[in-house]
């Protein structure tokens, strides 16, 4: 949707020119969350502003679907891209409302429309809209200024979106909770978005690929996994951290590297007798015990006291039971705080889906380096 | 574009300049000042003006400065607020209006004028050093009283050389003001180069209204020009820097 | 001394010179406002020109209202405009210029640079930044300096009274010429009190036209 062609920028004349953006190639698609991510001038917020012509070109083409920008009148061009700054820039003047209804209004809607898109952002933004919409920005918190400076993006429902740190001037902790929530609504929305930060979290969790730029230049344009697992050059290998095999973790679920491991998972009706039989013909520390397909504990040779009785009797608790869609990461952190091998696997119903061990993350996430070694030739 | 304007900019600036000479020359005050005796009347009264001036204004600015000081003191400094509106709204009153009152409570004369100039004179130093020092950054005093600067000293060298910028735009507006009052203090009988303004009005002779309009305006922009002086002088450089117009 | 009796046996003259001052004062500064708030909005986006024409209006305001009369009755006496309320007037207007441009400038200039960027980047035009963020943003510096300019013009305007242009220095010029103290008083009470009262209600009118997001913390809330 948004095509870069050979995008240069050099600012100054004369003996003094800085060349802040260089011959520039790459297209975001429609409905995709694209990051520019970089460290300070390497070029990207230039290119966002260029994109929507508050900058202008030294050479090279933007387009969007197709058509070059510099075909639309800027101040139009403007209004039908969403445009949120890291000071957010609520105008104090105006109230929520008025804000909100900046472009709608230049575009000409009609107000009873307005008011109902202004409602509609509002609750989708989880803010009250009688609560907010005649108040001031002045009145609300940083993060709630946050948020109506989104809605003011999204209100004339533009199809892209430029976003330039906008969640940087957000403490910490209310920046998580801002990006969970964009998350949710951008699925939602499905924009095409171009999305500027500095911060290798926010990139990794909010792109859907990730553009990163060094000196004006574009390196590497992959999804997260890609960069993580096969960064281009030692720049983005620095840049994205030498944990990256761990921030890899956080993009995986226990789903993928689960295994089925038959062999642990026994019956809670099994007989204590047959159980430690299992135990030595399949050299076994520990097995899994399920009943009606939910597992209900785990037995040792130990724990099997009475030979007798149900295996189910003689169950020992386990210390945590992780969940399909739990990320690897926090499997991790399980594994790391509790000194168990075989960490059953649960769906959303409570059935056991899977078995997984330190080994099975190992595997899976030197697999995932390896394939993308592999097919990119690094 | 730019440079275009620049041009019919100072081409305007030439021909008014030109017109302005011309009509002086036409006014015929070439030839009234020829006569020695009118230069030297004309000193005289540049005497008496600027004498008025020295006087109240060197009161205005012990006074100002100490009411200033006074009343940024802690235990005085809740009163700065009442201060600064008093002051303010004294300065709104027209300086006509206080030459006319100082009359008919002090008569004519030197002392009516002088006492007029000095009251009027007063409002922007008093009101410009409470505010001057109120804008000190309170963190500055604090860490001066922390390294265990006396009162006395952090007042000398930390309050009032920062406050100077703002002090020092107050005595240029009270020194200005002053020295066109001060022209109305003919009116009253203290003589000073209001008397050819005045005259030259009454009799409607352009060399002698002349005679005293542009002294009087030279002075005031001569004034004003010192004071800028001054402030490089006086204002370190690190304050001086400041953004904005004057 | 008795003004107020001065006051009451003259009414009609006290009202009239009253109503004369009022408006060559509220003439001028209309008309100040109009030549110096789009000059002021105008030179807002190159700061070298605003330097020139704030010292230039600067050099107008230093130089002392008597001699500024001084200096134009023999320019005007030739268009046959040497007396009355005409030289008056252009002596207030230019002495306004300085509080009222360098208000609008400053005002202006203020504006946190993120709003403009904001305000640019939704896709507003030049135009309608101005009339929707940039004017309501500075109207409270920008009324401060009509304020000023409206408070100077009426002790200004009293001092007109000398070259004819009536008002109520017309009592103080009188009352020296026949040494009339009730009516010096009156006329400088009177003016006085004009002052305070135009002082006062402008700065109300300060307050009302302050956008209200403003108001509530008297800053731009950044």
């Amino acid at each position: 949707m948004i095509q870069y062609r050979g995008v240069t920028k050099i600012f100054g004349h004369g003996p003094e020119l800085i060349p802040a953006v260089k011959d520039i190639t790459f297209d975001i698609k429609p409905g995709e969350l694209a990051v520019f991510l970089g460290p300070s001038g390497c070029g990207k917020t230039t290119l966002l502003r260029l994109t929507n012509r508050l900058l202008s070109l030294t050479s090279g083409e933007i387009e969007i679907n197709s058509q070059d920008i510099m075909a639309w009148n800027p101040v139009k061009l403007r209004q039908s891209m969403g445009y949120s700054i890291q000071e957010i820039g609520l105008f104090p003047n105006k109230t929520i409302y008025g804000n909100i209804a900046v472009v709608p209004r230049l575009m000409g809607w009609d107000e009873s429309r307005i008011k109902e898109r202004v409602d509609e952002l509002l609750s989708i933004l989880g803010l009250e809209p009688d609560i907010f919409k005649d108040r001031y920005p002045v009145e609300l918190s940083g993060g709630q200024q946050q948020r109506i400076g989104v809605a003011r993006s999204l209100a004339a429902d533009p199809d892209i979106l430029l976003m330039d740190e906008p969640f940087g001037a957000i403490d910490p902790i209310n920046r998580e909770r801002i990006q969970d929530e964009f998350l949710s609504i951008q699925s939602k929305l499905k924009k095409t978005i171009a999305f500027v930060t500095h911060d290798i979290h926010e990139a990794i969790k909010l792109g859907d690929r990730i553009a990163i730029f060094q000196d004006g230049r574009l390196i590497q344009y992959d999804t997260p996994e890609t960069i993580l697992a096969c960064p281009a050059n030692q720049f983005i290998s620095d840049f994205v951290g030498t944990d990256r095999a761990i921030k890899t973790l956080g993009l995986y679920r226990a789903q993928e590297a689960m295994s089925e491991k038959p062999d642990i998972i026994i019956q809670g009706a099994m007989r204590g007798l047959e159980a430690l039989n299992r135990f030595d013909h399949k050299d076994l520390a520990d097995m899994i015990v399920i009943h009606d397909s939910k597992p209900i504990g785990y037995v040792d040779i130990q724990a099997l006291g009475n030979k007798g009785s149900e295996v189910k009797d003689s169950v020992l608790a386990f210390p945590v039971l992780i969940n399909l869609n739990d990320t690897l990461r926090d499997v991790v952190s399980h594994m790391l705080m509790h000194d168990f091998k075989q960490f059953p696997v649960i769906d959303d119903n409570g059935d056991l889906a899977g078995v997984i061990s330190h080994d099975d993350i190992r595997k899976c996430i030197l697999k995932i380096f390896n394939d993308c070694k592999n097919r990119t030739g690094q | 574009m730019n440079s275009a304007i620049r041009n019919i900019y100072r081409l305007i600036i030439i021909v008014f300049l030109l017109a302005c000479v011309i009509l002086t020359v036409r006014s015929g005050l070439i030839e009234y000042l020829s006569d020695p005796n009118e230069i030297l009347y004309t000193i005289r009264l540049v005497g008496q003006h600027v004498n008025m001036v020295i006087v109240s204004m060197a009161i205005a600015t012990t006074l100002g400065l100490s009411i200033g000081i006074i009343f940024t003191r802690p235990r005085l400094k809740r009163f700065s607020g009442i201060i600064m509106y008093i002051v303010g709204l004294g300065q709104t009153v027209p300086s006509l209006a206080v030459i006319a009152i100082a009359m008919s409570f002090l008569g004519i004369g030197f002392k009516a004028a002088v006492f007029a100039l000095f009251t009027y004179s007063i409002l922007p130093i008093a009101r410009n050093t409470i505010a001057g020092i109120r804008s000190v950054p309170p963190w500055i005093i604090d860490a001066a009283k922390g390294m265990g600067m006396p009162g006395l000293q952090i007042l000398f060298q930390v309050e009032i050389p920062n406050a100077m910028k703002v002090i020092l735009t107050g005595f240029r507006v009270a020194l200005v003001i002053n020295i066109g009052t001060a022209a109305l203090a003919f009116l009253i009988g203290a003589g000073g180069l209001g008397e050819h303004i005045f005259t030259g009005i009454d009799l409607m002779r352009s060399d002698k209204l002349l005679a005293g309009a542009i002294p009087t305006a030279l002075l005031a922009l001569l004034a004003d020009y010192m004071c800028e002086l001054l402030g490089l002088i006086i204002i370190p450089r690190g304050l001086r820097l400041t953004q904005g117009v004057r | 001394m008795n003004i107020i009796a001065f006051i009451m046996d003259n009414a009609e003259r006290c009202w009239s010179l009253t109503l004369d001052h009022i408006s060559i004062v509220s003439f001028s500064i209309f008309l100040a406002g109009l030549i110096g708030i789009p000059t002021g909005i105008i030179i807002s986006h190159n700061k070298k020109t605003a330097q020139k024409v704030i010292n230039i209006a600067n050099i107008f305001m230093t130089i002392p209202s008597i001699a500024l009369f001084g200096l134009m009755l023999p320019l005007l006496a030739i268009a046959g405009y040497g007396l009355g309320k005409v030289p008056a007037i252009i002596a207030l207007v230019l002495y306004s210029q300085l509080p009222i441009i360098r208000n609008t400038y400053v005002g202006i200039r203020n504006i946190p640079p993120e709003l403009v960027e904001a305000a640019t980047g939704l896709g507003m035009d030049r135009w309608t930044r101005l009339k929707e963020i940039e004017i309501p943003l500075a109207m409270p510096v920008i009324i401060a300096g009509l304020r000023n300019a409206a408070v100077m013009n009426i002790g200004i305007a009293a001092i007109a009274a000398y070259i004819g242009a009536g008002g109520l220095g017309v009592f103080i010029q009188q009352g020296i010429a026949r040494a009339y103290e009730d009516m010096i008083l009156a006329g400088a009470i009177l003016v006085a009190l004009l002052a305070i009262l135009i002082d006062c209600g402008m700065s109300l009118l300060e307050k009302i036209l302050t956008p209200k997001g403003i108001r509530i913390t008297g800053d731009l809330g950044v």
